[in-house]
């Protein structure tokens, strides 16, 4: 398997939109990952699955406007240079 | 050694830009209008002339001093930029090393058994520097390894035949790429398992780049000794690296506060470790297979 960085960022920015797409009400609340449902007791730890939550909440939050851009700029250069 | 003909090569680089005197840009063709009729030219010609012998015309002095206003500009510019990224002192310290620390940390990360302490020294206010600390993760050796690693390889594919100049950039590329995809993947499972330490990045970029040390020793012994040297040195060299990481990790990421945690949460973080450490004979096969055939 030979990576180039060209291909690393190509694979980052597919993982990012992947994240980005998943809907808040219409299938995270379904399986039990919404964002308001992981708030349990207010011990020390807060475990994986919160973690997990916290981090796909706040992935969607703060890329959701660069990512319009970062993929506008893909689709205009793909588009050109194929 | 490979770590003193890198120094030989900066050393050489900077005695080559500190060479003085430009040739001269323009030719001097001052003594052109001397053959023109009227007064004009001549105050031309005597400046030209009065100026430094080397810049044969003020247009060149100009153009000269402009040049060099725009390139340090440049610089200034590039400066600022990078140390919005990254703070130039945090990345100094795991450059400050010395000869005795990197041959007994090359000797540590082969026989890594027989070592007894493996605590970091605690810092007061600043982080001890590995001049001064055995056990402090640096940044020098993953770097001359990494560059060695590259070099190598391309002996290796030149001796089978298989060299051309793309295939050491896609070679570069691609172990470049497996690091920076490792050191992701410890710092996302640091966060999930809410592991309160003070690793920084640049802590995980070293402790994965020592693997490259082993790598560069599984392919020399697979260029002496053949095919069973190669899988005898990837066997030793992984298992002495697999030890040295649990030991280091487990001391470094439990930190201070590891009487307190919850047992599933040291589950977590030793599980972790044990991760980090399972990968690295795979990485280091995966790499370097194609190498000794």
């Amino acid at each position: 398997m030979a990576f180039t960085l060209y291909s690393l960022l190509q694979a980052a920015l597919l993982c990012v939109n992947a994240i980005a797409v998943l809907h808040e009400e219409r299938f995270l609340k379904n399986i039990g990952w919404g964002a308001d449902q992981g708030i349990g007791g207010f011990g020390e730890e807060p475990g994986i699955k919160s973690q997990l939550m916290n981090l796909i909440r706040s992935v969607r939050t703060v890329m959701r406007v660069p990512l319009i851009i970062i993929n506008s700029i893909a689709i205009v250069l793909l588009l050109l240079f194929g | 050694m490979a770590y003193h003909s890198g120094y030989g090569a900066h050393g050489s680089k900077h005695r080559a830009r500190a060479a003085p005197d430009p040739p001269p840009l323009f030719d001097d063709t001052s003594g052109a209008y001397s053959s023109q009729p009227g007064g004009y030219p001549a105050p031309g010609a005597d400046v030209a002339f009065s100026v430094n012998h080397l810049l044969g015309d003020p247009v060149a002095s100009v153009a000269m001093a402009y040049g060099s206003s725009i390139a340090s500009h440049g610089k200034d510019m590039v400066h600022k930029e990078l140390h919005r990224f990254v703070s130039m002192n945090k990345l100094k310290y795991f450059f400050a090393v010395d000869t005795a620390y990197v041959a007994k940390k090359l000797g540590l990360l082969v026989f890594p058994y027989t070592h007894q302490n493996w605590d970091v020294q605690p810092s007061r206010d600043v982080p001890v520097p590995p001049r001064q600390d055995l056990n402090a993760p640096d940044l020098y050796i993953p770097t001359m390894a990494f560059i060695t690693y590259v070099l190598l390889a391309g002996m290796a594919l030149g001796i089978q035949k298989r060299f051309s100049p793309e295939v050491l950039g896609l070679c570069a590329s691609t172990a470049l790429v497996w690091v920076v995809m490792e050191v992701l993947a410890l710092l996302l499972g640091a966060y999930l398992a809410t592991v309160r330490s003070d690793l920084s990045i640049f802590h995980l970029l070293a402790y994965s780049g020592y693997k490259y040390v082993g790598m560069i020793l599984s392919v020399l012994t697979g260029l002496l000794f053949g095919s069973d040297g190669y899988y005898v040195a990837l066997a030793w060299t992984s298992s002495s690296l697999m030890y040295f990481i649990v030991r280091s990790l487990r001391t470094a990421a439990l930190g201070p506060d590891n009487m307190g945690g919850p047992a599933p949460r040291q589950r977590l973080q030793l599980y972790l470790t044990l991760g980090a450490a399972a990968f690295q004979p795979l990485i280091i096969y995966w790499l370097t297979f194609h190498l000794v055939r």
